[in-house]
């Protein structure tokens, strides 16, 4: 019964957004209040609604309630009771409405912080959200409803696939589509704007603290699921550019755009038109990635057919509302009104090479990913584009970002001085190319180009400190003075700086591990010990051990430097049973940045079993530097709050304008 | 989620989800091996989701990596070895595609999508110089605009 009560809630869910994708709009034009006021108590009792029905859901899988369909083909009453919340959203069905609860509870953080927003822009707003809404709950009620019964009821489910068993499953999910979903506030915010037929510095306001929130997670969801899949696939690869991979990061690079465009927006009313379609763009990678992966297109073409409802549903949402904001953007953008002038070597400038930068290289995996699926369909041609290939383009366009990064925040708005920026920056840069061939000698060499890339790292790091420094004046007035000034800059200048810094960290941890990262392959027997990283790994032996719903056999490992043991790990080879399917849990251990990577391999004939191990150095940097980036963002986030609540708080008003802000 | 998927296809496309070169496929010279290993990178697992032949364990991926071995011993150049696998599985092996009419969008992609940019930044910039600036609001909104940016 309680299964249809939630289905029911997704059905008066959909009559909900039904009503707030018309009624709050009309209102908007006609300028009626009481029509506009749907928006903000229609969008909360969406969000109640569609909350309800996965609360339902959620519940049929932690009871385990197998005449439900969804629960049947992914749990298992054996399965550990975190999987059993987390295998919710573990599946087509359950992540769909993961993707529509998110989706809402934008709709009613908008309707709850955006009290000081103009009347017609929110209902507009909300209204787009609610268009999104209605789309994705007729996706779920007519492709993909997990609110299925089965009769009879079998016994036992088939299990939640093994890879998925994980802690990654309960954070990287829902932190991706926080990211991912956190766009569509930005793309509401833009065509709501089109809409209306004007756009200025107070919208970029407002649409930047819901772009930093949604860049924030999409970081931090992305740098999650990289690290889930560097520790479970057993191969200690961290970053595959599959297309699966390169649809979570092309609205990455895309948000990182809007990020710094919106910024001069609201700054200098400049780069209007531009930031309004990078909003619209987001947000539609956003959806091409997740229901290109959905639809299996990506994979092969054939998956397609395979589920001809999902895929044509899929296409129709696509070209509804991709097209439909294009063309919209088409019609109006002509008339919005140009903004301030700048010089090209300025802060402005700066952004604009950014986003010049972070649009090809956006487009450049969109066409890697797209090529060959595009090739095939048209002239039946296979190709590959893999790895090596977005190494390469990739790279070359990555490499003048990150020289830039560090001239950006020092030049002035408007006209700056590049020979300043540069007088401050050089000795900065001495010091990272000092640092980095001190680094190379450390580790005995590797290619000479690695030289480059550590400096190139350091650069960024060193960098966004000497923004910091110069900021506040260090050296230049008194001690007290200059921490004064220090502590009194924005929050986002904070924010900004560890941004920067987290990408110089990744940057290092990328160049570290492509360049001094070691790989051995051998055949191990019990007793045997093998040198790694400076480490010596001996192997204890193999031991057969039980889960509550797998069996494994593990090996033991103890590491030793110079003589004494540091450390020990298991490595495993486990065998789900419900499903039959094998798994590898490498052993991973962490010294400092560093990580040693044991993994198991096939037993041999004599007793043995093959083992690759990989020291890995300063890996940890790679996710670190994310980690810092997230928290550069929710660093400025936290100023933007100040701001955008401020009619409502004016008596905080309190924070001294010491240096320029941002 | 995306991740997920990710995961699972690569997972259910794996036999035993460990590892690819085995030890007794490594050549005795360290740096022919060295060469191995990067002709491997480049070069697609047929039967695979998107994985090269280096991190792939199944048995047509072992093959590949064993005939690369043989061509390397054999004394062909990393180009001859490309060439002679490519004459035999055809240029999807390759994930990095070479050069050609077919694949001149993809490569030139990042280059056209520069030029389109810089150019479009510079015909703009023309454009608009001289022209008067800033949207133009009612003194109602210019009123409310300053109260919320001086916040």
């Amino acid at each position: 019964m309680i299964i249809e009560i939630g289905h029911y809630a997704l059905v008066l869910a959909l009559a909900t957004a039904l009503i707030l994708s018309i009624v709050p709009a009309l209102g908007a034009r006609r300028h009626d209040r009481a029509m506009m006021d749907v928006a903000t108590i229609g969008s909360l009792a969406m969000f109640s609604l569609v909350a309800f029905a996965f609360g339902v859901l959620t519940y049929a899988h932690v009871v385990s309630d197998f005449s439900v369909e969804n629960v049947w083909e992914n749990s298992h009453s054996l399965v550990p009771l975190i999987y059993k919340y987390s295998g919710v959203w573990g599946n087509h069905e359950g992540s769909m409405m993961l993707w529509l609860l998110i989706l809402t509870l934008f709709s009613a953080l908008v309707a709850v912080f955006g009290r000081n927003l103009p009347e017609t822009l929110k209902a507009n707003v909300l209204s787009v959200q609610a268009w999104i809404s209605v789309a994705f709950t007729l996706f779920i009620l007519l492709t993909s409803n997990p609110f299925l019964r089965l009769d009879p009821a079998p016994a036992e489910g088939r299990d939640l696939n093994p890879v998925l068993q994980d802690v990654g499953l309960a954070i990287h999910p829902p932190l991706l589509y926080l990211g991912y979903v956190g766009f569509s506030v930005c793309f509401s915010f833009a065509v709501a704007a089109l809409i209306e037929g004007r756009i200025d510095a107070a919208w970029a306001r407002w649409v930047r603290p819901w772009t930093l929130a949604a860049w924030t997670f999409l970081t931090l969801g992305i740098a999650m699921g990289s690290y889930w899949a560097y520790y479970e696939l057993g191969w200690g690869g961290w970053w595959f550019w599959d297309p699966v991979e390169n649809a979570s990061f092309m609205p990455w690079l895309a948000g990182t755009a809007l990020l710094h465009s919106a910024l001069v927006m609201e700054k200098r009313e400049a780069l209007k038109i531009w930031t309004v379609l990078l909003a619209i763009l987001t947000f539609s990678l956003s959806l091409m990635g997740t229901f290109l992966v959905r639809s299996g297109v990506l994979t092969s073409v054939h998956a397609f057919a395979s589920d001809p409802s999902r895929g044509v549903f899929i296409l129709c949402i696509l070209l509804i509302f991709i097209g439909g904001a294009l063309s919209l953007f088409a019609f109006r953008a002509p008339k919005l009104s140009a903004g301030g002038l700048f010089a090209p070597i300025s802060r402005e400038g700066a952004l604009v090479v950014n986003n010049l930068i972070l649009t090809v290289a956006c487009g450049t995996v969109l066409t890697g990913t797209l090529y060959p699926l595009l090739l095939e369909t048209i002239t039946g041609d296979k190709i590959s584009v893999g790895p090596p290939f977005f190494n390469l383009t990739f790279g070359l366009l990555m490499a003048p970002l990150i020289v830039i990064v560090p001239f950006g925040p020092l030049l002035a708005w408007k006209r700056g001085d590049l020979l300043g920026a540069y007088q401050r920056l050089y000795v900065v840069a001495g010091l990272a190319f000092t640092a980095a061939l001190i680094f190379f000698y450390l580790e005995q060499g590797g290619p000479v180009l690695s030289v480059l890339g550590l400096a190139a790292g350091l650069f960024l790091v060193l960098g966004a400190a000497a923004d910091l420094w110069y900021r506040a004046g260090i050296g230049k007035v008194a001690g007290n003075v200059a921490w004064r000034r220090f502590t009194g800059l924005p929050r986002s200048a904070f924010g900004s700086a560890l941004a920067h810094a987290g990408l110089g960290v990744t940057v290092l941890g990328i160049v570290a591990v492509t360049t001094f990262q070691t790989e051995h392959v051998i055949e191990m027997k019990p007793g045997a010990t093998t040198d790694a990283g400076g480490y010596s790994l001996h192997f204890d032996g193999m031991q057969p051990a039980t889960g509550p719903n797998y069996t494994e056999e593990r090996g033991h490992f103890t590491v030793r430097r110079a003589g004494v043991a540091v450390a020990d790990t298991w490595s495993a080879k486990r065998l789900y049973t419900a499903r039959q399917m094998p798994t590898t849990e490498a052993g991973i251990l962490t010294f400092g940045l560093s990580q040693l990577y044991v993994s198991l391999g096939d037993a041999t004939k004599d007793g043995g079993i093959v083992v690759r191990i990989w020291w890995k150095p300063f890996i940890l940097c790679i996710w670190g530097g994310a980690v810092l980036m997230a928290f550069g963002g929710l660093v400025s986030l936290s100023d933007r709050r100040l701001r955008v609540g401020a009619p409502r708080r004016k008596a905080k008003q309190t924070r001294p304008a010491l240096g320029p802000a941002e | 989620m995306i991740r997920c998927l990710f995961l699972v296809l690569a997972m259910m496309l794996m036999a035993a989800p460990a590892f690819a070169v085995n030890p007794d496929e490594v050549l005795a010279d360290p740096a022919l091996e060295a060469r191995a290993r990067a002709l491997s990178a480049e070069l697609r697992c047929m039967v695979c989701q998107n994985q090269s032949i280096d991190d792939s364990n199944a048995d047509l991926a072992k093959d590949l990596r064993l005939l690369v071995r043989e061509r390397i011993t054999d004394g062909d150049s990393d180009e001859a070895v490309l060439n002679y696998i490519v004459s035999r599985y055809g240029e999807f092996v390759l994930l990095k595609p070479r050069f050609s009419m077919k694949t001149g969008l993809l490569w030139g992609a990042p280059v056209l999508l520069v030029l389109a940019g810089g150019l479009s930044l510079l015909f703009l910039a023309r454009r608009r110089a001289g022209k008067p600036t800033g949207s133009k609001l009612t003194a109602e909104e210019q009123a409310q605009l300053t109260e919320l940016l001086k916040k």
